[in-house]
């Protein structure tokens, strides 16, 4: 199907492909120009309500995080080392394709977050969307988001909490999979005689978060 | 695994080149903004519907084409602002190169609508026949008669 029909390589034809578009031919001009309107369509597809999912890096001590928020709140956060393509993907499926990257949307989530890595922040205000998780582990991720800055509680607690006291290693499931880690503080669940436990974003933040809370000893 | 569709930041940063040059091709530099602008809020109105397996470049295309059919439209109904050819250049650095033949470009967008589509999906989108029809919903031999119309009449209109 690829014969090419004669009148395709007439004057016309030329005129038209390249025609009068000085640029056409010159691609890094076409790239800066394309870069910088594609920047612009976020914020006007906020205002017409048609941005269901915004993203933007957020930097961190532990690198450069991605959060990404609905208009009902923070619906995911991300470890430096989890790819964000394949993130991305997923929200597209479960929750909507409408995803651009909107920095703007999320300058409360960074902020919030600044705060809380530097110390002056010991509790989160934005809202979070549960969309991402399921009613068991809402119950489970909703106990731990009950506990208070600096301290903890295992496994076990989390589990009578959430209305299954001898779940704690189905609790412990769910607080791994925990979408939105240290704002809703996964973290602050031990094993009973406080060893660590496990963690998604590994035991040295894990530490390092406790450590930074005060609920354990540097 | 059921194919669903991309994220769309991905869809607009492997289309929004394609797009840019078609609009800056078919409406001009003046225009060209408002237009991509206008195009990706159309398609993202549109994209969950979308179905997964759809050919996402010329669906992107053929709404960019409606944008610059609107464009032509909204500018035959009042004077046509001439820009000098320096203000052009500084407004959007073409650098050197043919002047835009806007004679030609007024005779494209004069073609009815069906012939103007494949004319200028074909030429500056760069979309194959088969994608032309499904652009337009027609047949691939409709939509290759229609480009063969299209250049005859442009033909007679603008002589080389």
């Amino acid at each position: 199907m690829s014969t090419v029909d004669s009148h395709e390589m007439d004057s016309i034809a030329r005129a038209l492909r390249g025609g009068g578009s000085a640029d056409a031919s010159e691609p890094g001009q076409t790239r800066a120009n394309a870069a910088r309107a594609a920047a612009r369509l976020a914020e006007q597809a906020d205002s017409e309500d048609l941005l269901d999912i915004a993203y933007a890096p957020v930097d961190s001590p532990f690198g450069t995080l991605m959060a990404a928020a609905t208009g009902r709140g923070l619906v995911r956060l991300t470890f430096p080392e989890e790819h964000t393509d394949a993130v991305l993907e997923r929200l597209a499926a479960r929750v909507s394709p409408r995803i651009l990257e909107a920095p703007r949307r999320l300058d409360p989530v960074r902020r919030e977050l600044d705060e809380y890595f530097t110390g002056t922040r010991r509790a989160f205000e934005i809202p979070i969307d549960w969309a991402l998780v399921g009613t068991f582990a809402r119950r489970v991720l909703g106990a731990a988001a009950a506990i208070p800055y600096g301290n903890v509680l295992t496994y076990t607690q989390v589990a009578g909490k959430a209305g299954s006291p001898r779940g704690s290693r189905a609790a412990g499931n769910a607080l791994g999979s925990n979408p939105i880690p240290i704002v809703v503080p996964c973290h602050r669940v031990l094993r009973l005689g406080g060893a660590l436990g496990g963690y998604a974003g590994g035991l040295d933040r894990k530490r390092w978060l406790l450590e930074l809370e005060g609920a354990l000893r540097a | 695994m059921s194919a669903t569709l991309p994220p769309f930041q991905s869809f607009l940063d492997e289309n929004r080149e394609a797009v840019w040059r078609f609009l800056y091709v078919s409406v001009g530099p003046a225009e060209a903004d408002d237009c991509f602008q206008e195009t990706f809020i159309a398609a993202l109105r549109a994209y969950p519907k979308l179905r997964s397996d759809s050919n996402l470049r010329a669906w992107v295309l053929a709404i960019a084409h409606n944008k610059a059919i609107d464009a032509h439209r909204g500018r035959s109904r009042r004077p046509v602002p001439v820009a000098e050819p320096g203000e052009l250049e500084k407004t959007s650095s073409p650098g050197p190169g043919a002047p835009r033949d806007e004679e030609l470009w007024e005779a494209v967008y004069e073609l009815p609508e069906r012939q103007c589509s494949a004319v200028v999906l074909r030429f500056v989108g760069d979309l194959a026949h088969s994608e032309i029809a499904m652009a337009i919903g027609c047949s691939e031999d409709a939509a290759r008669r229609s480009l063969h119309e299209g250049l005859t009449k442009l033909r007679k209109a603008v002589p080389a």
